[in-house]
């Protein structure tokens, strides 16, 4: 069959009740939080209106639960999802490590908000970076195209290393707002996501029962940490692989864990995740018509870190400045930390700069990125920092 | 009752995984717990009536610990040891074959 998008107007939400839909899930449990609704309501309606064949939504009384519910129905080989949101996601923390010691293939949307108090439910990246190890692997989309492939993908690179994903996407900047998705015909999409094969089969039964999430002593827990450690290094590869399977079959190639934008000759990148990479990728076009030899860098996977790709972006340019929504608290921004770590037992030694931006939904232009980018150029003429950490929107 | 026991405790025993690649991908069924007798905990006792089994092995399957097993004659049998008296077995019996009697100690 011959690749014809079908093109519709949706939110960052519907693109990711799409993808649910066309995945083929069996089993969807979550609880509604803000600004997360959306998809589950979607996805309510699509089994409403007998939009979908064998889906069963399972409305549970909190996050803890939804998570829980999601874990049972994945152990049992059915395809599971579910989505959340800041405190939601905060309260499904236990689970979370359930989920990936068991090596359950779980798919999860977290539209990122930011943590309370104060109350707030706008976008920011600290809610889902708060769960850095639990095992999760992290997709960060950019726009809504990338809700809907990246949750597509996920299924798969979860299910060929039977570890769980999270495809976070940001509040109302792409949850809520409507931009065109081409999305796939069902028939491709089943060709590329076949059904899952899980690891093993609690409802296979021509086998003896077992138990799951067994109890292992000292002389044996650690030897599972590393299978799962080990996991995450080979779902690099299968990340690389599945992304350029997505480019070769549907025309956007997803092969690179950090996706460049002009860094070829660029004297200094910008790098961040999720939505503000857009606004970055303009403002670098500007740039370059203004005579900046700058360029981007998109972390599409935080988890596993692709500290390959960041070498060979380091050892390249002068300066990289770290673009921060997120911040670990007695410390810095938590991309910084983990690319400055990442770099430190290399040669790669740009200078490197945080800028925290955009915390609870404060507006990041273009004319931001203009001004980062006039400081970047001062540090790297100077050879040194002004300061390492700068808090870019402060009121002085 | 007690030379079955005794067959289905000499299957039973303790894994030793000496190098990594041994393990299961994930962590199940590692038969850490056989020498913790959770049977110890229990207040009800399920009793199988073998005139109402019709070997369906639902209860084998839905035990969570698992202490139900299948004798050599395709009966079910309690492993006593590690039942913890839950009724899982008894309330998914579909001929209510299993009932829940209280233990005198
Ligand atoms: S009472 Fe519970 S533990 Fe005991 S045999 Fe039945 S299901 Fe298993
Ligand atoms: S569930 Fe009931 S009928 Fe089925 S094997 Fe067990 S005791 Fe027998």
């Amino acid at each position: 069959m011959e690749y014809k998008p079908i093109r519709k107007v949706v939110s960052g939400n519907y693109a990711a009740a799409y993808a649910v839909k066309h995945a083929r899930v069996q089993v969807v449990a979550a609880y509604p939080i803000t600004p997360q609704t959306s998809i589950i309501e979607k996805i309510a309606e699509f089994i409403a209106n007998g939009e979908v064949e064998n889906l069963q939504y399972v409305p549970v009384e909190s996050e803890h639960s939804a998570m829980a519910a999601t874990i049972g129905a994945s152990a049992t080989g059915a395809r599971a999802f579910t989505a959340t949101s800041a405190q939601g996601l905060a309260l499904m923390h236990e689970m979370l490590h359930w989920a990936s010691g068991a090596r359950l293939p779980i798919v999860m949307v977290d539209v990122n908000r930011a943590m309370a108090p104060p109350w707030s439910v706008w976008d920011d990246q600290t809610d889902s970076l708060a769960q850095r190890d639990t095992g999760w692997m992290q997709f960060y989309a950019e726009n809504n195209q990338e809700v809907y492939d990246g949750v597509l993908m996920a299924f798969k690179i979860a299910e060929t290393v039977n570890v769980p994903a999270m495809v976070v996407e940001s509040a109302f900047i792409l949850s809520h707002t409507y931009d065109v998705v081409e999305m796939i015909p069902q028939e491709l999409v089943d060709e590329f996501l076949p059904l899952r094969k899980p690891l093993y089969d609690l409802a296979d039964f021509e086998r003896e029962p077992f138990s799951v999430g067994a109890l292992a002593t000292p002389a044996d827990y650690y030897e599972f940490r590393y299978k799962l450690a080990k996991a995450h290094e080979e779902a690099k590869e299968v990340i690389r692989k599945v992304g350029q399977e997505f480019g070769e079959r549907f025309g956007r190639d997803y092969s690179q864990m950090i996706e460049t934008y002009r860094t070829e000759d660029a004297d200094f990148v910008f790098m961040g995740m999720g939505s503000l990479m857009g606004t970055v990728k303009q403002a670098v076009d500007l740039l370059r018509e203004e005579g900046y030899k700058v360029g981007a860098a998109k972390v599409r996977w935080f988890r596993p870190f692709p500290k390959e790709e960041l070498y060979e972006l380091a050892r390249n340019v002068d300066g990289i400045a770290v673009l921060d929504r997120n911040y670990s608290f007695g410390m810095e921004g938590i991309l910084f930390t983990e690319a400055k770590g990442a770099l430190y037992n290399t040669d790669a030694k740009p200078l490197m700069k945080n800028y925290i931006v955009g915390l609870g939904g404060r507006d990041f232009t273009v004319n931001d990125v203009r001004k980062i980018a006039e400081n970047m150029k001062a540090i790297i003429e100077k050879g040194e920092l002004d300061v390492e950490v700068e808090w870019y929107h402060l009121k002085r | 009752m007690n030379t079955l026991f005794g067959e289905k405790k000499a299957e039973a025993k303790k894994i030793v995984f000496t190098s990594v690649e041994q393990y299961p991908e994930a962590p199940i069924s590692l038969g850490t717990t056989l020498s913790n007798f959770t049977g110890d905990w229990r207040t009800f006792i399920p009793v199988v009536n073998e005139e109402k089994c019709v070997k369906c092995y639902i209860c084998w399957k839905f035990c969570p610990e698992p202490a139900i097993y299948i004798k050599p004659d395709g009966y079910v049998a309690v492993d006593y040891d590690y039942c913890k008296g839950c009724g899982i077995c008894a309330n998914e019996c579909p001929t209510n074959a299993i009932t829940m009697e209280k233990e005198e100690k």
